[in-house]
């Protein structure tokens, strides 16, 4: 059968493309170390024979000690942070990453867990020298229960394998993002990923079943439930879901997928300005109730400078303000005739001034393309700083404003997109280059603001290598002393994942 | 002015992964996503395109098939043709209907309409014939220009650039005349929200094949409809260094 080639091309293989220019050796980013000022603290360091004592764990090739083979491992997606990691341990299963654990631990080797590579606040790449535990060869689906929607599986999966995977099944992850050809249900789970399904199906730690994670020490902890309801003591997995690889590496993951919805539909709109975003919001919710599954907004900059930047069309002329919203549910036509009502009703209101809506899968594909290729179409500017928060929706996009004022002449391009319905903006800053300069202007200044709208300075990407020292905006205290209280219990040693997440001092 | 005629096929959307039915007789379409043959959506674009130039005064959007056929109607609606004519054709009729029926049929519409421009999709991407253009043409005894990429009015007709093995061809016809679009000729809109709702409005007429005078009989039969064989997806990497890191990575070297 003939398939229009060029249209295939623009709908599918975008991400793939972005995440192999990231291996392109030409660029180098600065060493982490350096560029952000960091001191090694006291581990262990890698020798002869601790590699050695590796390749008897893992076999020869899963043991990867080449320069420039590693060197990937070492370059975050964004391009941001580099490390100095000298060896990439691969394994297969949970005994060998027990056991790696288990000998990093009496050796105080420092470990950095490493999925798809492509979190955004640089926790999945080292700093100095920590042995890189990749996951990406655990990529077995164990079971799948298509009755109770349970699936089953290794924490190397990547996302949309697993997504196509139980759609045999009529089934879909309960989540999806834009990273999702390269990413891990494993990175996902240890970051608590959002994603565009949020609005409908909830955060991970309602939708992660039970898990299997190896403590520092290498012990194994089996939670690894496909239970529902499970109300037997402490809810241990949750302690793993957003730790980021401090507390433990995630081995399997029960995850709960729920059922396809056979009527999808997709409309793109125009609006003019950030308040009828937010009518229109509040509308969708009342008009379209059980169906709405997206509610997504973009801003002018963010969709024209990726039309642009990655010669994509368009389908509607210049707006203020983009808003995708996405209906799914089980009967065509009652789904359509409550969109087509709304609709009207919107445009008739004003809330909407032009759009385009439809269910073909091919055009809804897209469509979502133009709005899951933001967050890459900014690299092509040079340099993006990302920043990822939770804000009250009343002032939800006050402070891109504020950061054009501030900034003005200083950036390319600033933009502001995201999961409005989570209440989660995705502001981008994008430069020729890194700049100190930009940085410093930028941070803290924009999580003090952040703070004083009482929202999150990390909504969905976590803390990472990037955000411990302003993690004190969001957490009291109190709260950090206790964080600090299970890190010391779960990993003495501090070898997971050093200097993420948790602030010095 | 021309009164311009577009044949428009629904298909399984592009997007979906066809599957074989099990006795091999065809593809799975029940319950399967369809939508406008892409194809066919060009040629629409550039009939609505010629409307907005005032090169045509009306553009009559035609689609043979079942019940269904009317949703890829309202789409050709939406993206501007001015009314619509639904060719119904359902069941056992419908599975063996071939490009010399629908051929026929758009070549009596053409007539009875009193249409000066045929256009049409170079072929659907379900059955792939690239048979239909040329047959209409053949039975009208209109020139035909098919692959077509450019097309131009001129005072004696029309300027059209054909996509041919190892380059582009010009040539210049008349008009009546039967068209067939390819890939390149433009981009096809999407359906803005105003324009979908005022194609819910917009006439739809409804025929059954026999009163065009047209005979359904199948003249090919289909003995068998395969997968192709699986072959193992490739992907391409942006240099060497890449290439052996990846061959690494997969424990292949
Ligand atoms: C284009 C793009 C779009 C994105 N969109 C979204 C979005 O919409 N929502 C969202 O939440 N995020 C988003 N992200 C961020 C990122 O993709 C997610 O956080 C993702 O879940 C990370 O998965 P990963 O497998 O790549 O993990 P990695 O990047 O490899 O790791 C992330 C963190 O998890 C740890 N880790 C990874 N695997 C394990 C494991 N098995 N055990 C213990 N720790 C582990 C790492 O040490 C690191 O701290 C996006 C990223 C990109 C590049
Ligand atoms: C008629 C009936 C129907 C029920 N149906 C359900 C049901 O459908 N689903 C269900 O899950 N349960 C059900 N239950 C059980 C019970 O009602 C629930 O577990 C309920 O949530 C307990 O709330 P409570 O305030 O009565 O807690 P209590 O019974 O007072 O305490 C329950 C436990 O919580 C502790 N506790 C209470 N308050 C606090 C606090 N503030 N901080 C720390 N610990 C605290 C107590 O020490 C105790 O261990 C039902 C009970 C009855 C009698």
């Amino acid at each position: 059968m003939f398939r229009p080639l060029s249209l295939l091309i623009i709908n599918i293989s975008k991400h793939n493309v972005a995440s192999q220019i990231k291996y392109s050796t030409a660029i180098l980013p600065r060493l982490s170390s350096e560029k952000y000022n960091i001191k090694r603290k006291s581990f262990g360091t890698i020798n002869e024979s601790d590699i050695n004592h590796f390749r008897s764990i893992l076999s020869e090739n899963r043991v990867i000690t080449d320069e420039s083979d590693v060197l990937p491992y070492n370059i975050d997606w964004i391009k941001n942070c580099r490390g100095q990691s000298k060896v990439v341990l691969k394994p297969k299963t949970t005994d060998e990453v027990s056991e790696v654990l288990s000998y990093c631990n009496s050796k105080k080797l420092a470990v950095c867990p490493q999925g798809g590579n492509t979190g955004l606040v640089g926790g999945s790449v080292p700093v100095f020298d920590e042995i890189v535990l990749n996951f990406s060869l655990m990529n077995k689906v164990i079971s799948l229960d298509d009755i109770s929607g349970a699936l089953v599986c290794e924490a190397g999966c990547v996302l949309e394998n697993l997504d196509n995977y139980v759609r045999q099944h009529n089934l879909i992850m309960p989540l999806d993002l834009g990273a999702k050809g390269s990413c891990h249900i494993g990175g996902n789970v240890s970051t608590n990923a959002g994603g565009l399904r949020l609005l409908r199906y909830g955060n991970l730690h309602g939708s992660i079943l039970g898990l299997e994670a190896v403590k520092a020490d290498g012990t194994v902890i089996d939670c690894l439930r496909t239970l529902k309801k499970d109300n037997t003591g402490y809810h241990l997995k949750h302690l793993f879901i957003g730790s980021e690889g401090t507390l433990g590496v995630v081995t399997k993951v029960a995850v709960h997928c729920p059922a396809v919805s056979k009527a999808v539909s997709l409309g793109y709109f125009g609006v003019n300005t950030f308040e009828d975003v937010l009518q229109l919001y509040r509308n969708a919710k009342i008009s379209l109730g059980e169906i709405l599954s997206a509610f997504e907004m973009a801003d002018n900059r963010a969709i024209c400078s990726t039309v642009k930047n990655l010669k994509l069309t368009n389908p509607l002329e210049d707006y203020p303000f983009y808003v995708l919203i996405e209906t799914s549910g089980c009967d065509e036509e009652h789904d359509s005739e409550k969109l087509n009502r709304f609709l009207s009703k919107e445009m008739e209101s004003g809330h909407i001034i032009d759009g385009t809506v439809t269910s073909e899968p091919a055009k809804m594909r897209t469509i979502w393309n133009i709005r899951e290729n933001i967050a890459e179409a900014g690299l092509h500017d040079g340099y993006v700083f990302k920043y990822d928060v939770s804000i009250p929706l009343n002032n939800y996009y006050d402070i891109v404003l504020l950061l054009r004022k501030k900034l003005e002449g200083k950036y390319t391009n600033i933009y502001g997109y995201g999961h409005i319905g989570d209440g989660n903006i995705h502001i981008n800053v994008t430069v020729p280059e890194y700049s100190k300069e930009v940085c410093d202007m930028l941070e803290p200044y924009i999580f003090e603001q952040v703070a004083k709208l009482k929202g999150s300075i990390s909504a969905e990407h976590g803390v990472g290598f990037r955000k411990p020292q302003f993690i004190h905006y969001s957490k009291d205290e109190s709260a950090l002393r206790l964080m600090k209280d299970l890190k010391h219990l779960m990993d003495p040693n501090g070898i997971l994942n050093p200097y993420k997440v948790l602030p010095d001092v | 002015m021309a009164r311009v005629l577009v044949g428009v096929k629904r298909v399984i959307d592009y997007a979906v992964k066809v599957r074989v039915k099990p006795d091999k007789s065809g593809v799975v379409t029940d319950g399967v996503k369809h939508s406008m043959n892409p194809f066919d959506e060009i040629a629409v674009e550039e009939a609505v395109r010629m409307k907005e130039k005032k090169l045509a005064s009306e553009v009559i959007a035609v689609s043979c098939g079942p019940a269904q056929a009317q949703e890829t109607l309202r789409t050709a609606l939406a993206m501007g043709a001015d009314r619509a004519i639904h060719v119904e054709v359902a069941g056992k009729e419908y599975e063996t209907l071939q490009p010399i029926h629908v051929a026929k049929i758009l070549a009596k519409l053409s007539q009875d309409e009193k249409a000066d421009l045929v256009i049409v999709g170079k072929q659907a991407i379900d059955d792939d014939s690239n048979q239909t253009a040329q047959m209409t043409a053949a039975l009208l005894d209109w020139p035909q220009g098919t692959f077509v990429s450019k097309v131009e009015k001129t005072d004696a007709g029309l300027t059209i650039t054909r996509e041919i093995d190892g380059g582009l061809e010009t040539i210049k016809t008349k008009i009546p005349a039967v068209l067939s679009a390819d890939l390149r000729l433009n981009e096809p809109r999407y359906a803005t929200l105003p324009n979908i709702m005022k194609a819910k409005k917009k006439p739809m007429k409804k025929v059954a094949a026999k009163d065009l005078g047209v005979d359904l009989t199948p003249r090919i039969k289909v003995i068998s409809v395969e997968d192709p064989p699986v072959r193992q997806a490739g992907s391409v990497v942006p240099d060497v260094d890449t290439l052996v890191a990846k061959l690494k990575e997969g424990g292949h070297v």
